[in-house]
């Protein structure tokens, strides 16, 4: 049996597991057709031409883990933002892991989706915002019939959240070959600000492949910061679908860090539903081996007066590959738009490959757009300026990519997390810098 | 100090330094002088250890040593220092940061810890206010739009900063006004050692009416081909370059 079927004849099983009398099943009901339907999407689709699924496909996943795995907090500390308070929503193999989580409803709701679906105080904000930003794509509908567990996040107005909030989810390798579908969303009401940071973590080497969906709405004036921690095993692949509804004047930013994995693609949607508003979309990408990562963003200027900022660095490295797709659409009601698009890349191999495709689409004629894209290998010149000074040829080489990769860093507004990027870029370019840009 | 015998190098099999012999020996202040494609910036790049020339012939020795083998950073970390004709602009690391590195990489090579951060300031602050350096100005990324004396100025700072036993000038004295001259040049005779040594390449004599010279050589066509004292720069200035082309083509 493929996955497909797999998948859709557990959807029966699931149905079981659920309460089937309310809003949700139909759409999980409806979902699941469109999945079936579409199946998974394959090379011959334009938006994943250069991203095929087949090998992390054919694993036989366990979709519902049968198990619940315990693990000790000394032993995943480190995967952790540890060294500031923060809230935490954990999830061991797609489950609540209370013992490591640290949950609030003390003015706001930092809490689980599975408790908000079912909980009759949580209907309103459900019936308003869940599944209203996700796509019918036939990944967000799979996550969609699936849909039960993940973060739940509600920020009522004038609330300044006054620590991060770490979404965690770890898969201990305890079955064969695990398939997770968390659903997280977030709504953020007028006026307040939260931040948060979110990764995926597999701690053995079995195959792990995570769907995961994220609608996050920033209502009028909402300030959100997102960030995304992507460095997990060699055999982890993760599809982030993320949507992003704005209200004017709010400012929502994604930063995406992907320094491991299998495959990953992250499809990061902003829709922009008012003026005066700010999306910003940043990524830094460095990876070898065999990895693949795929960035596909869209951002849709709706209405007039709004900007959006996307900069995407990569650093490919042994048989590496990257994609790069970032499609801005602009109504023509959208005047005065301002929108930038960068993709830089350095290409540390001869083995490693880059695709990168602006797509701008512009209806409305009193806008600034612009779109930038450069391939490049590190600059000898530089590489000798350095040296010539003393500075070591890795240091050196290491150097010249935290430099490249420096302005993405410039806007991250946590300094322990622009901190443990750091390293992690420093491990990742298997250097002992002791110099913090 | 710097002992040059026979070198033969070339760049992607054109054939541009033919047999260069020099000798500087610490203490001393050599200026090499001569028309445009003679190979003076090439000598400067070979000595310093940049891959892309490739030595065919002849030795390069630093206090004995053989460095041909040697990487960039190694023949840095025996002393060799060379301030770049065209300094290289590199965004995003600051003028402080890169200090910092190139110090510690020194240290680390001679199995020294790490220079402690006040220690480190202090010498930079000390450094800076000898080469009448803004301190807004360590804090920019290396390089980037800085202007042609800015950039000079730097070279001449990091050189400060890393007191080597050679220092070589590749144009150092080209794209600066004469204020700018002066102070660069005043911080190259202030680092003057008995133990140092300074190699100065320049097209014109202008810049050693600052740095004097004790010896001065023409390089032509890859060749010194004629040495002398520093009256031979005033003479070089005078006269151009077409007497010496013409007498080595007789």
């Amino acid at each position: 049996m493929d996955l497909k079927e797999k998948l859709v004849s557990s959807f029966l099983a699931f149905e079981n597991h659920v309460d089937i009398d309310c809003k949700i099943h139909d759409i999980r009901t409806e979902a699941i057709k469109t999945f079936e339907t579409k199946g998974f999407p394959s090379k011959k689709e334009e938006a994943w031409k250069y991203t095929s699924l087949n090998s992390i496909l054919k694993h036989d996943y366990s979709v519902f883990p049968k198990q619940e795995n315990a693990i000790e907090y000394s032993d995943v500390k480190k995967y952790f933002i540890h060294d500031i308070d923060t809230y935490k929503i954990v999830f061991i193999d797609g489950k609540y892991a209370s013992h490591l989580s640290q949950t609030t409803h003390d003015g706001i709701d930092v809490c689980l989706m599975s408790a908000a679906l079912n909980k009759p105080k949580y209907r309103l904000v459900i019936e308003n915002y869940f599944n209203k930003v996700a796509t019918k794509e036939s990944l967000t509908s799979l996550n969609t019939a699936f849909a039960q567990e993940g973060a739940y996040i509600h920020i009522p107005k004038n609330k300044l959240v006054n620590k991060p909030i770490q979404i965690l989810h770890l898969s201990t390798g305890s079955e064969i070959a695990l398939m997770q579908q968390p659903r997280n969303l977030i709504v953020v009401d007028e006026n307040s600000h939260v931040q948060i940071i979110e990764r995926h973590q597999s701690l053995s080497d079995h195959p792990v492949l995570t769907n995961s969906v994220t609608e996050i709405f920033g209502n009028k004036r909402a300030i959100i910061d997102y960030y995304k921690i992507q460095n997990d095993n060699v055999n982890a692949s993760l599809i982030d679908n993320t949507y992003v509804n704005q209200k004017r004047e709010s400012h929502v930013s994604v930063h995406t860090f992907s320094f491991g994995g299998k495959l990953t693609r992250n499809n990061l949607n902003f829709y922009q539903n008012g003026e005066h508003m700010d999306s910003t979309l940043n990524g830094i990408t460095i990876i070898g081996d065999k990895q693949h990562v795929d960035h596909n963003t869209l951002v849709h200027h709706i209405e007039p007066n709004c900007e959006s900022h996307q900069d995407y660095k990569g650093i490919f490295n042994d048989s590496a590959t990257g994609v790069f797709n970032g499609k801005v659409i602009v109504n023509k009601e959208a005047q005065k738009t301002n929108a930038f698009q960068s993709n830089n890349n350095i290409l540390l191999s001869d083995k490693a490959t880059i695709n990168s495709k602006p797509q701008l689409e512009i209806f409305a004629d009193d806008v600034k757009c612009s779109h930038g894209c450069t391939i490049g290998q590190l600059d000898e010149s530089a590489m000798f300026y350095l040296r010539s000074r003393g500075i070591p040829q890795k240091e050196a080489k290491a150097l010249l990519m935290y430099a490249f990769a420096n302005n993405v860093l410039e806007t991250v507004k946590i300094p322990e997390l622009k901190k443990r990027i750091n390293r992690l870029i420093a491990t990742k370019l298997g250097v002992n810098i002791g110099f913090d840009l | 100090m710097l002992k040059i015998n026979n070198l033969h190098a070339s760049v992607e099999d054109k054939s541009i330094l033919k047999g260069i012999n020099l000798e500087i020996k610490a203490g001393e202040v050599h200026a090499i002088m001569g028309p445009n494609g003679s190979g003076k910036s090439t000598l400067a790049s070979v000595v310093a250890g940049k891959e892309e020339y490739e030595v065919t012939d002849g030795t390069i020795l630093l206090e004995g040593e053989d460095i041909e083998e040697l990487a960039a950073e190694e023949r840095a970390h025996k002393g060799i220092f060379l301030s770049f004709q065209y300094p290289v602009e590199i965004p995003g690391v600051s003028v402080t940061n890169f200090m910092k590195t190139a110090i510690n990489a020194n240290r680390k090579a001679k199995g020294l810890e790490d220079m402690p951060a006040n220690e480190m300031l202090k010498l930079i602050r000390e450094k800076s206010e000898m080469l009448e350096i803004d301190r807004k100005f360590l804090s920019r990324s290396l390089n980037e739009g800085f202007s042609g004396g800015e950039k000079k100025r730097n070279e001449i700072f990091q050189m400060a900063m890393l007191e080597p036993k050679l220092a070589i000038l590749d144009e150092t004295d080209s794209g600066l006004d004469i204020d700018a001259l002066r102070i660069v040049a005043n911080g190259v005779n202030k680092l003057k050692s008995k133990d140092n040594a300074v190699l100065v390449i320049t097209h014109y004599q202008r810049l050693l009416d600052y740095i004097v010279p004790d010896f001065v050589h023409v390089l032509y066509n890859g060749k010194i081909v004629k040495s002398g004292g520093k009256e031979l720069a005033h003479e070089l200035e005078e006269k151009g370059y077409d007497w010496i082309k013409e007498e080595v083509n007789a």
